[in-house]
Order: structure tokens, then sequence, then C-alpha cells
């Protein structure tokens, strides 16, 4: 039976799994939606923007570790998606994008609503495709979310003309895909294993320093087994939190620019780095030349353009983060006469420990107006760690990190790579599609949250419970922490002067509002906002000019904190 | 220092801007590219001259090889290589001067592949070295037009230490 290209698609989501889609329709992309009904294993979700879909999908992904999907028109439906295409690709995020173009004879002639989005997205796609014959769609769509998921993963978008979906074919998904340009490496080498056991076996001062590949790998059993047994402390970046149980004590919290003063001081003095899934970035390392000084650096990443991108590296492992911890343990499980670990690393944990005393996360608590730190922390007591998280960017994203405890991977999903403002709700949205009957808490700022705010219409009309926490100081806060440390407080447009209010902007979407000016009514209003059957934002009014700390400010060494 | 790459590529559309949005996208920089289809289906070569540090040219690879459409990159730098560019000069060649460009056209084993009253062009094949010899020999006669192809290379079968 010959089935049109919208219907082809349609059935290959399907074959992929897909349950969710996040789109915006136009156009283009209008057989598709005609269709759609008749593929009711297909939930779609209508977006108010188009970046309210991207990001939703990458929300998605990042909650489930399953491939997101948003389907949007040509043009400007295409365009939108773009920054959350980037966010995905920053983060190594799956997705899949489909797009509608116009049709194949008028491309290139600037026709209504075109646009070269394969051209545009290039560079922030880990691959694209422009469909030119709908006998080539099945193996495309099926290639796509090979792509997204495996290797280091990443959005691949697909671009539909607009009689590629009306043409017809027979219908027959490939099987198997074999690529002879594409093969990511996943199996480590032994003999860098090997180094890697003999460096642990050798180190007194040791650190584990991990990141997002962790997650997207599911490695977190594994990166727990090695730190609680080898009795080695890890730090992670912002992108790696949840990895590693929050509440362990070997647990040093996150590092680089807002890390912690004993998680930076660690890198200042460990030994032996070993880096997994984690990729040097600069808000990580600071003044790169004084970054781990003394240490020896393990790095295991499955992308081989990691390596050796920023710092230099004594053991390069490219493989699959799971499958090179796994390696070390197997490695270890067979190595004899080994230390006893414990004893072995008892000073450097000790003073780890010291460090850790001497200078913890820290804010002065105030009745009012209420510390934005003192916001997060009840959310955590609240949820103990049971909620997804998700966060705008800028110190709401600060705070949240290093104020909640995160102990299960998936459960933190944040713009890190990109720092999108406007991510976290919609975000939020993408997860709660995929988890129903999780709290999902975005814990924003009064400027982020301004960004996709028309994504209420989503939440309210799809009823996804997403709770939304703004922490409204009334300035873009991260910006403005910047002019007053380093741009002698001229506060050029930071100061939000006009925002509106949240509580009626809540219900007018027919959502539920609350706000609160006074600490000790934080906890009641979060409990009762949290108990609402459907999305509701908690207008908190926070300190105006709460900094977030430790700082390391631009270009400085990662031991150089301004400490609260 | 200059680097020699032989990228293998699967030869569909948009696989050129791939490569070349590669390097403007992340600072690296392009001398001279040549691509053309290969003899097997669907393949096409690309040579690609370069410059940097060995850091550099090592991202340089890995983020070539990263690109889905991507199928081998070698580094002919450090291996022992054939490499040759093909470069069409026109030159002023007056009656009084037109000998003397003929001499060196020999000398250099150039062909004269047209020619008019008052100009010849001359097709020369060599590595880069004899390309700027000839060059800085025919400029005081006025080169008038002037295009090359960039660098193709192969590596040698035989490898001697």
């Amino acid at each position: 039976m010959e089935r049109t290209g919208a219907q082809v698609l349609l059935e290959c989501l399907l074959q992929e799994g897909v349950e969710s889609i996040f789109g915006f329709p136009g156009g283009a992309v209008i057989d598709i939606y005609h269709h759609l009904p008749e593929y009711p294993a297909l939930r779609h979700f209508l977006v108010r923007h188009e970046q309210g879909a991207i990001h939703a999908a990458d929300g998605y992904a990042r909650a489930t570790g399953r491939v997101g999907v948003c389907l949007v028109t040509s043009g400007p439906g295409a365009t939108n998606t773009v920054t959350g295409i980037a966010t995905a690709y920053m983060d190594s995020i799956p997705v899949v994008i489909i797009t509608g173009q116009v049709p194949t004879p008028l491309i290139g002639n600037d026709a209504f609503q075109e646009v070269d989005i394969v051209g545009i997205s290039r560079p922030c796609v880990k691959h694209n495709y422009l469909v030119k014959d709908v006998k080539d769609l099945a193996w495309i769509i099926k290639q796509a979310f090979y792509l997204a998921r495996t290797g280091r993963p990443g959005p691949v978008l697909v671009d539909l003309p607009k009689d590629v979906l009306q043409a017809k074919t027979v219908f027959e998904y490939p099987e198997s895909i074999s690529m002879r340009s594409y093969n990511p490496n996943l199996a480590p080498n032994r003999r860098q294993v090997r180094k890697v056991t003999e460096l642990l076996r050798r180190s007194r001062r040791p650190l584990v320093y991990s990141g997002g590949g962790v997650i997207s790998s599911d490695a977190s059993e594994e990166l727990t087994w090695l730190c609680q047994t080898l009795r080695i402390p890890v730090t992670s970046t912002l992108m790696g939190l949840g990895a590693f149980p929050g509440d362990d004590p070997l647990w040093l919290g996150m590092l680089g620019m807002h890390g912690t003063y004993a998680a930076n001081m660690a890198v200042g003095h460990t030994d032996l780095l070993l880096a997994v899934g984690a990729r040097f970035d600069d808000r990580v390392t600071g003044k790169i030349s004084s970054f781990a000084p003394s240490a020896q650096v393990v790095h295991i990443d499955v992308d081989p353009t990691s390596i050796r991108k920023n710092v230099n590296v004594d053991v390069p492992i490219v493989a699959d983060c799971r499958l090179a911890l796994r390696g070390i343990r197997e490695e270890l499980e067979i190595c004899p006469d080994l230390p006893d670990w414990s004893e072995a690393h008892q000073p450097w944990l000790e003073q780890v420990g010291e460090w850790q005393r001497d200078h913890p996360l820290r804010y002065t608590f105030s009745e009012e107006p209420i510390k934005p730190q003192f916001v997060v922390e009840k959310i955590y007591e609240l949820t103990k760690g049971e909620a997804i998280i998700t966060t705008e960017v800028g110190q709401n994203q600060m705070w949240a990190a290093q104020f909640s405890k995160f102990h299960r991977p998936r459960t933190f999903l944040t713009s890190g790579g990109l720092g999108t403002m406007g991510y976290g709700f919609p975000a939020a949205i993408g997860a709660q599609v995929a988890f129903p009957d999780k709290l999902v808490i975005d814990i924003a700022g009064d400027g982020s949250i301004q960004m996709n705010i028309q994504e209420m219409a989503t939440a309210v009309s799809y009823n996804i419970p997403v709770k939304i926490v703004i922490l409204n100081n009334g300035y873009l806060g991260m910006v403005r922490q910047w002019q007053e440390l380093f741009y002698a407080k001229n506060y050029c447009a930071t100061c939000m002067h006009l925002n509106p209010d949240f509580v009626k902007l809540a219900e007018a979407y027919g959502a539920a509002g609350f706000r609160v000016t006074k600490a000790a009514d934080v906890e009641r209003v979060l409990k009762e906002a949290f108990a609402v059957p459907g999305p509701a934002i908690v207008d908190v009014v926070v300190e105006p000019e709460e900094n977030v700390y430790p700082m390391v400010p631009a270009g400085a060494a990662l031991t150089d904190m301004l400490l609260v | 220092m200059r680097h020699v790459l032989s990228v293998l590529v699967e030869n569909e559309p948009g696989v050129l801007s791939r490569v070349v949005g590669l390097f403007s996208g992340r600072g690296f920089n392009i001398e001279t590219l040549n691509v053309a289809p290969t003899l097997e289906d669907g393949l096409s070569l690309m040579t690609i001259t370069t410059s940097g540090e060995e850091q550099i040219i090592e991202q340089i690879t890995k983020q070539l090889r990263k690109l889905v459409t991507v199928v081998k990159v070698v580094d002919l730098t450090h291996l022992q290589s054939v490499e040759r560019e093909m470069v069409l000069i026109k030159v002023n060649a007056e009656d009084e001067r037109r000998a003397e460009v003929l001499r060196i056209a020999d000398i250099f084993r150039c062909k004269v592949v047209d020619v008019s009253g008052n100009d010849l062009t001359l097709e020369i094949t060599g590595d880069q070295g004899k390309i700027r010899a000839i060059v800085s020999l025919l400029q005081r006669f006025g080169i008038k037009e002037f295009a090359r192809t960039g660098t193709v290379a192969m590596r040698r079968s035989m490898q001697v230490d």
C-alpha cells in the first residue's frame, strides 16, 4: 500500500518508539498534521512558540534519556527553533527536529516562508538532512534517530519539502543501519585502562571531575561505585549534577566559576584528576594554565575532539563513560595487592573535609527581604531530591545548583553550555510530559521566565502541572552582579523596571498564582503551590542585590575565589 | 607549520559547506582546497592545506572526522607523499620578449596552452616551491591572469625511512 511522505514520517516515528511530539503547525507541514490524528499513539503538544517546542523536546530527552521530537513549519517556524537546537547541541542532548520546507521546485526562489534551515543550523547540529525524494525519507529518519542518540548525542534536523510530504511511496522501515563514515568508538582501550588503574594505585590525592557524559551514558552507578569503593572525592560540572549522590560525604559540590571552595581547592591540589564525560569548559577551568597544576589528568570522553582541546591530558580514553568506568572496575578487580584505599586517601579526605568546613556555601538569612538561597533550600527540603528541577539561566541557575542537592541523574535539567534564558519552563513541560506523576519545578528568575512565559498556555491547556518558582529580584541578576563587581556598579539595562504581576499573569492563563514576601511564609506557600493539581507560579520577592558566591572572576585561577 | 590533509567525503549536497563551515566556525585556516569526485561512486576527495600548531592540527583532523559525511582523514605531512598543483599563467609576451618567456617555460617544462599577439598562457605543474619559483621569474614580464588548482597530494606507496 502506498503512503504519502507525511504518513511515512509518522510511521517512522512510531517505529522509533516516539510517544510525544512538541510542535507548531504551518503551511509547509499541514500534511503531517492532516495525518496525525490517524496515529493516536503519537501525542502532539501544541506549544505557543517554536522555541518552546524545541526546549520541551530537549527537556523530555534530558529527563528520559530518549530522543525528543520537535515538529515545526518552514521559515520562521524553523528559525525559531535555532536557539533551542544550539542549546541541545552544546549540552549533547538527543533531539530530532522535523522542519517543513517549501516544495522542492521553489527551493532557492525566496518563496513564501522559505529559509535555508539546513544551512542555518549546520554549525549547531550533529547532522542534518534535506529530503529531496520521498523514497529516501524512511532511511533518513532512521539515521536521524540513530545519530541523535548514539556516540556523543546531539540534535539532528530533517528538512521536509511539502511536495515530498505529499508524494507517495511504499513504506518500508530499514532494519539496520550501516554508515561507513560514522562509527563512534565505545569500548575503552585496555592498555589505557590499565594505565588509569596504575595511576589510581599510586595517587594520594585523587579527584573525580564528572560531567554530563556520565549522565548521557547512564554511568552514574559505575561512577558511584568507583568513588565510594576507592574513597575518591567527587566534584562535577553543572551538567553532571545528579550523577553522584549529593548527600554522600565524598561529594564536594560543583566546581568552576561558582563552584564550592572545597571543589575548587581540591582541583588546585589533586595529584590525579579523573575527568569523566566533561570537556574542560572555560567556566569550569578558570585560568587554564593554573587548572589542576599538580595533577596527572585522565580524560574519558566518547568524543575524540574533546580530548586535548583545552588541556593537556596524560591518559586519554576515547570511550563511552559507562564502558570505560566498567573497564576500570574490572581491571581493579583482577588487580593483586590493591592499597587500603581508606588509609591511602585519609590525609587527603581530611584536607578536603577541612576546606568544606572552613568555607561551606553560605548566605545570611533574612526574614524580609527573603534570600533566594533560602528558597532553594526550602524546595529541596520539601522535595527531598525527588523532584525534577529545571532552571532558567543566571543567578537562579547557580543558586539552584548550589543550594539544592541532587541524588539521581536526570533530575536537574539546565542549559549549561549555551546558557539559554527561557529554557527552564518549556524544558519542565517536556519533563513533566514524560513523568506526569513527578513534581517538576522550574527555578526561575524574573528576567528569564518572561522569555518563554507564553508556554503557560500550553501547560494549562494540557494540564501539565509544572511549578514555577520565580526568585524575583527585579534585576537581570547575574549581569547586575558582574556590573557591581567589575563594571563600577553601572547597572545599565539590568533593572527590570516594569515586571508584570506574576500572580495575575498566572491567573490570566488559568494557572494558580502565589506571592511570598516573608521567609516565614515560604514553606507554607510552596507546599500549597506544589499541591495544586495544575500549573502554578510562585512569585518570591527576594533580596534585589544578593550575589552568587563563591565566584572566580573570569580569567582568574580557580583557587582565587571571591568568598561571601 | 603547513599541513596537507587528504579528506575522503561522501559526495552529497552540502558536504563542502560542512567542511568549510567547520574551518571558519572554529577559526581554522584554509590555505588551499581542492575537491573532485573519486573513481568510487558517491565519494569525493578533498585536499586541504592548512597551517597551525600541532594541537590545532590535531583538533582539525578530529573535528573533520567527527563530521558525519567525512569518511577518512589522512594528514600527509608526516608521510612521504607526492604533492602537485597545476597553475595557468597568462603572461605578457610581446614580440621582443617572447623568446625569453618561452625559454623560461621550457626550463620549467611548462606547456603553452594559448597564445595571442601580446601574451602566452602557460600550464605548469609542480609542488609549491616550483610554482613560487616560476611566478617570481615571470613577474617582471607582467602576469595578466593567474589561476591555480590548489594542492593535490597522495601518499607514496613505499614509505622509506
